[in-house]
């Protein structure tokens, strides 16, 4: 008995020492570096302070509907590797099944989100059984990117055709803002900000605590591996990408009340997403959460210097940098 | 009543064939190694009996039910499970989750699961590990885990690709007793083994493969003596 013990020990007796798993720490370059830029910002910025604090509330509830649109996108990115270029277009989809009920049938626009979830999870579940499935078990890379840009054409302009292209807007269900700190917040953006966060503490207790959740994690991390222990890969990946549009689907409801509507509305998000998936690092739900909140604050913060478009230039330097420093992203795993 | 049994299989891979009309069945509770030298074909074998690639032609019959074409997933549910060689953990997952994903597909509920996975890795002696990320573990206690994992399912039948590779002889000791326990307690086991001695002290029955073919079957002690396995090991001068 003893001997079998050292057997397994014995190359490692200096590192036996069992640690819990702890992936979710914030690694504190990250927090260092948002605290010292909006300190820099504050004291040495020469903008009003109140515009500062304006611009910070903006950033935070921002990145949380970057999050909210990226979460779907990392969780498919992370566990099929399929590079989802339908995305942008599934969020418009998702909008505009949202405005359809709120017009059509006077559901609340909040009703209409509860009620897109299981619609687009179907959706999801379709594309990827009927369309990706065969050519992710394959495990070939260029089909997926193909076939879901063919989608995206695909529901973009059976969008237009059914809507058309004239901007529409989502009757709102909540008025009025809040002020923080002097500073305006809607509360249809507050909402969407707690949506993002409720369905990123949700994913990220499904994936840890269930059985599902730890099938998905397995087929993540080798999918061969899952497969020989009687994982079904196949019912995974669908299974993986309905979840995925699920959120989409939160995210469509969440957004649609404070965006004009067209059939490409959804796209204007899918580079920041990418970005921002990247940034958190591939399959990070936490990742994305907080990749979406630094990107949301770097743009809105960024635009009190670089007004218009030119925050962007922003954004994309700090993705290099973030890459140059940690090409894991923030909550990859070292591979 | 034989538990496997394999008839005229046969895969080719675009000109070559890595396994040539290979029949075999394996009784219930018998101890069956598989050995040849470096190329034969002999994972390719397991994996053909596995469900991860389908033969050209040929049979599988496991317990009955012919499982011919049948996927890797299904295989292992209905009891036909192997390893690999090289370990395949889910990395990011501690050892106890590693091997409660597999109890999960016998026990529905998280708490048995649970349970029960302890329970396997208590039996591997991997008790210490229970918590730690199981790309921690040294490679004796990954070897482990693979066991783990597939014995969370509770097989039939095993099929271990090289267990010992990889393992220094003071660790080979223990993994050769545990795997004689295991089928003591009543499990069927095929293996694929290069270390003679583990191979002469555990099979009952030995199939040698040489190039894709059967080259002998039988005992283990009278097949090792044969004039054409020794050929294909050593070449022509020492037969």
């Amino acid at each position: 008995m003893s001997d079998h013990a050292t057997a397994v020990s014995e190359t490692s007796a200096s590192e036996a020492i069992i640690r819990r798993a702890a992936p979710y720490r914030l690694p504190a370059g990250v927090v260092a570096a948002v605290v010292v830029g909006l300190v820099l910002t504050y004291t040495l910025g020469g903008r009003d302070p109140g515009l500062v604090t304006q611009s910070v509330v903006t950033g935070l509830l921002l990145g949380g509907v970057y999050a909210l649109v990226s979460i779907g996108l990392t969780l498919i990115f992370g566990v099929l590797g399929v590079v989802n270029f339908g995305h942008g277009a599934m969020l418009s989809m998702s909008m505009f099944i949202v405005y359809w009920m709120t017009t059509s049938l006077g559901l609340p626009v909040y009703l209409a989100t509860v009620v897109a979830v299981p619609l687009m999870m179907g959706f999801g579940m379709l594309v990827q059984r009927g369309l990706l499935n065969k050519l992710t078990l394959e495990g070939n890379h260029e089909g997926p990117l193909l076939v879901t840009l063919g989608l995206s054409l695909l529901i973009i302009n059976v969008l237009l055709m059914i809507f058309g292209g004239r901007p529409l807007s989502v009757p709102s269900s909540v008025e009025g803002s809040l002020r923080v700190f002097g500073a305006i917040a809607s509360y249809e953006r507050m909402i969407a900000f707690g949506g993002a966060l409720l369905v990123a503490l949700l994913l990220t207790l499904a994936l840890k605590k269930t059985s599902l959740g730890m099938s998905i994690r397995a087929v993540s991390a080798n999918s061969q591996g899952a497969q020989l222990v009687g994982v079904n890969v196949g019912r995974i990946y669908a299974l993986t990408f309905g979840i995925g549009s699920a959120c989409v689907a939160v995210a469509g409801g969440l957004l649609a009340p404070f965006l004009s509507l067209t059939p490409t509305v959804g796209e204007e998000f899918t580079i920041l997403a990418f970005v921002i998936v990247v940034l958190g690092g591939l399959g990070s739900v936490v990742g994305a959460m907080v990749g979406g909140v630094v990107i949301g604050l770097v743009q809105t913060v960024g635009a009190l210097y670089l007004p218009g478009t030119g925050s962007l230039i922003l954004v994309f330097a700090v993705f290099v940098l973030v890459l140059l420093f940690r090409p894991q992203g923030i909550f990859g795993a070292n591979r | 009543m034989s538990l496997l049994q394999a008839e005229g299989l046969t895969k080719k891979f675009s000109g070559l064939t890595a396994v040539d009309d290979v029949s075999l069945t394996v009784a219930d509770k018998e101890f069956f190694g598989v050995v040849g030298p470096n190329g034969a074909g002999k994972t390719t074998l397991f994996s053909l009996i596995a469900g991860e690639v389908t033969p050209t032609h040929g049979r599988i019959i496991f317990d009955g039910t012919d499982i011919t074409g049948w996927s890797a997933d299904k295989v292992a549910s209905v009891g036909l499970v192997r390893t690999f060689q090289l370990m395949r953990p889910f990395e990011s997952m501690t050892v106890l989750d590693n091997v409660a994903i597999a109890s999960h597909q016998r026990f529905r509920s998280r708490s048995e699961a649970r349970r029960h996975a302890l329970a396997v890795i208590e039996r591997v002696q991997l008790e210490r590990y229970v918590n730690a990320p199981s790309a921690s573990l040294p490679t004796a206690g990954l070897k482990r885990l693979e066991l783990a994992r597939a014995l969370a399912l509770e097989p039939k039948l095993l099929l271990l690709d090289e267990v010992l590779a990889g393992l220094v002889p003071t660790e080979r000791a223990p993994m050769i007793e545990l795997l004689r326990e295991l089928h003591a307690d009543g499990l069927t086991v095929m293996f694929i083994e290069h270390i003679m001695a583990a191979v002469l002290a555990l099979s009952e029955r030995l199939l040698v493969m040489h190039e894709g073919v059967e080259l002998a079957l039988g005992d283990p002690h009278k097949v090792t003596q044969d004039r054409a396995v020794v050929e294909a090991y050593l070449g022509e001068d020492y037969a």
